[in-house]
């Protein structure tokens, strides 16, 4: 039985980090633009699809990613100058409905590009499962969970302690006052986007060993890493880490000790528990702006 | 002020750009495909096909479409029905049942003679309604054996995939074989897992097979570990899965991953390259039911169907240089069972299903030899399907 419990637990970290990976993408935009960007599932998509592509194309397995990656970032980048720039000076949610634009547009493009088969990537390491203690690991697990982490440090490392990190969280909290001390909001969201481009290209690329890709799979990833997001806190880095891995874990002891049913409805039970009991997350700070 | 207003409207042009590249390529997929020709100076006979060309079920309803296009392109060539050519709408139902019924409407405006599918079960089963109100013949490819029955309340039904009892028949012969009296059910929470579900717990039953651990799993659930830890736990001496790629393959990779040692048998659902491929070399000991078309070249020449199947192989193989599978089989029967009725009976809905259900016993179609009647929409017998291994990512005839 306790076999089974921490096989539950192995499995559940492994989704969690997957969902940690999208949940940190959104909350870097958020917290450098304001912006939720609703794409961002698209993003994972397009760059796991990309990769896919160009590993099968035969580009070597360490140069496709990276290719990859870079396209997808470019990607972004381009789209924050074509869709989000022009209506700069419009409100949050007019931004957050032209990124639900974004990710239908991208959704169909993706389809008509890769069709509606489903891909799959071969694992990283080679060889079989890790054993421990009686549970199986899947080594890309491994793979993901230091893919959130290494992800996790750097943002911490950016935000918090170089000056650039500072100017963008200034340009945030206020754009006119951080334009008269020299920093520019529109640079800054521009590199917000090619980042969390990169970072949804890469957590996609990562990920597709485990997951299969298919044109439609950000969707729901998107979906799952907004509920972490919002768990976790939106405006808290960290906290969209532990939101993933806790929504991963409830949801893969959900389906294994109770009943499999249940597995999607309690995200979304937490989802409306957190929102009504501590609406800025589980570890988001008191006293920071509403969503 | 006149430069926010030019923002404005250029952010306003490029949402309609966004806006108006979605609505296209949403057509793009929801208008298949109007196969056809109009060279002949007689009126052209109506077909239609709802199928799942994208979405969760779509490596089923790929091949179908592509199956279809081939055959009514070839009957087109040939003269088409009495001098009649077909015109076939092929539309998309995004593997939903919402969007199937707004199809099957469609296609009843269009005055269609019959109407093909669904690939998959939820949506044939979201079909039924409809047809039977309008009295339009419809054909199923999907296995749940609920889609024809109760008859009494599916008259315009039929169906061309083995139901799922002739394929659950086959399982429970295997298992009384090897004395396997307690089995895992992992089913997908969708109509094809729950008809699964339900056919085989009633044989089970009756042949004293117990099962001890029964799970379910999403269509689009990216990793099954915690369903399998309790079979794990369970002490099942077999494992069977009723589920359609990918989710088939990921349980399978999932299954070894654990390193269960007890057979894997799996349902007809994963009856495609799709899923050997997607399982990444895990499928090798896969046990599971299929029709002849996997294996033909290893079943005995006398077999009534290994010329149609050798036929079918090689025209597909021409066309889109792969080879077919199950699926595509689903749906060659489907439409020439319709063009054989419709040769028999002329242009007219009643007498279309008339001819099905009445006219075409003995019809030699890639999935076996069907024997419709009053009282089996389907007509396939357990002989319809034989029993393979996967061995080195290769369909291997058990013995």
């Amino acid at each position: 039985m306790s076999d089974q419990l921490i096989q539950l637990l192995i499995t559940g970290l492994t989704l969690g980090s997957i969902y940690a990976l999208i949940a940190l993408a959104l909350v870097t935009t958020f917290n450098i633009t304001g912006i939720l960007n609703l794409a961002q599932g698209e993003f994972t998509a397009i760059g796991a699809l990309l990769a896919i592509s160009l590993y099968a194309a035969g580009i070597p397995m360490f140069a496709a990613f990276v290719l990859a990656i870079i396209l997808v970032a470019v990607m972004g980048g381009c789209l924050e100058r074509a869709a989000i720039h022009p209506a700069r000076r419009a409100s949050a949610l007019t931004l957050i409905i032209i990124t639900i634009g974004l990710s239908i547009s991208l959704r169909g493009l993706a389809l008509l590009i890769w069709g509606t088969d489903t891909y799959s990537l071969p694992a990283f390491s080679r060889g079989g499962s890790i054993l421990v203690g009686g549970a199986v690991l899947n080594p890309q697990s491994l793979w993901i969970l230091g893919l959130a982490l290494i992800t996790l440090v750097v943002l911490y490392a950016f935000l918090g302690l170089t000056y650039t990190g500072k100017a963008v969280k200034a340009a945030v909290i206020n754009r006119t006052a951080a334009r008269l001390v020299g920093i520019n909001p529109n640079t800054v969201s521009f590199w917000a986007f090619v980042g969390s481009g990169a970072l949804g290209a890469a957590a996609g690329i990562f990920i597709a060993p485990v997951t299969m890709s298919t044109y439609d799979m950000g969707f729901m990833l998107g979906i799952k890493g907004f509920v972490a997001a919002v768990i976790g806190g939106l405006n808290n880095v960290g906290g969209a880490v532990l939101g993933g891995l806790l929504l991963g874990v409830l949801e893969s002891c959900s389906a294994g000790l109770i009943s499999s049913g249940l597995k999607d409805g309690l995200a979304i039970i937490i989802l409306l528990l957190v929102l009504m009991v501590k609406p800025q997350g589980i570890f988001g700070l008191l006293g920071e702006r509403k969503i | 002020m006149n430069k926010p207003v030019k923002r404005i409207n250029l952010a306003l042009l490029l949402m309609l750009l966004l806006v108006a590249g979605v609505l296209l390529s949403g057509c793009g997929s929801g208008e298949q495909n109007s196969a056809g020709s109009t060279e002949q100076g007689a009126e052209p006979y109506q077909l239609g096909a709802v199928l799942e060309v994208s979405g969760n079920s779509s490596s089923l309803g790929v091949p179908e479409r592509d199956t279809l296009l081939m055959l009514v392109e070839k009957l087109n060539q040939n003269g088409g029905i009495d001098g009649h050519p077909v015109e076939l709408t092929i539309l998309d139902n995004k593997s939903d049942e919402t969007e199937t019924v707004l199809a099957l409407k469609k296609l009843i405006e269009k005055d269609v003679l019959a109407v093909l599918g669904c690939a998959s079960s939820g949506p044939s089963m979201a079909m039924i309604d409809t047809v039977q109100k309008e009295q339009v013949p419809m054909v199923s490819m999907a296995a749940a054996s609920t889609i024809v029955e109760p008859v009494g309340e599916r008259q315009w039904v039929f169906k061309t995939a083995q139901s799922d009892i002739v394929t659950i028949e086959n399982i429970i012969t295997l298992l009384k074989a090897r004395s396997i009296t307690k089995v895992a059910f992992l089913y997908m929470n969708n109509a094809y897992g729950d008809g699964g579900r339900i056919a085989f717990s009633a044989a089970a039953k009756e042949n004293g097979i117990e099962i001890v651990t029964e799970e379910k799993f999403e269509a689009s659930d990216k990793d099954m570990t915690p369903q399998l830890t309790k079979v794990k736990a369970g002490g099942a001496q077999a494992a069977i899965v009723w589920a359609i790629p990918p989710s088939a393959s990921i349980i399978t990779k999932n299954f070894r991953d654990l390193g269960l040692s007890i057979p894997l048998i799996h349902s007809h659902g994963v009856g495609n390259q799709n899923f050997i491929d997607l399982a990444q070399g895990t499928a090798d000991g896969v046990i599971l039911p299929i029709g002849k078309l996997a294996v033909v070249s290893q079943i005995p020449d006398n077999d009534p169907q290994k010329e149609v199947l050798e036929t079918y192989i090689a025209d597909y193989q021409a066309k889109y240089n792969a080879p077919p599978n199950s699926f595509g089989g689903y749906a060659w029967d489907a439409f020439n069972l319709v063009v054989s009725a419709i040769e028999t009976a002329g242009p007219d809905r009643a007498a279309i299903r008339d001819a099905l259900e009445n006219n075409t016993a003995g019809f030699v179609g890639v999935s076996g030899v069907f024997n419709i009647s009053p009282e089996d929409h389907n007509g396939l017998g357990v002989d319809s399907m034989v029993l393979v291994k996967i061995e080195d990512g290769q369909w291997k005839l058990m013995e």
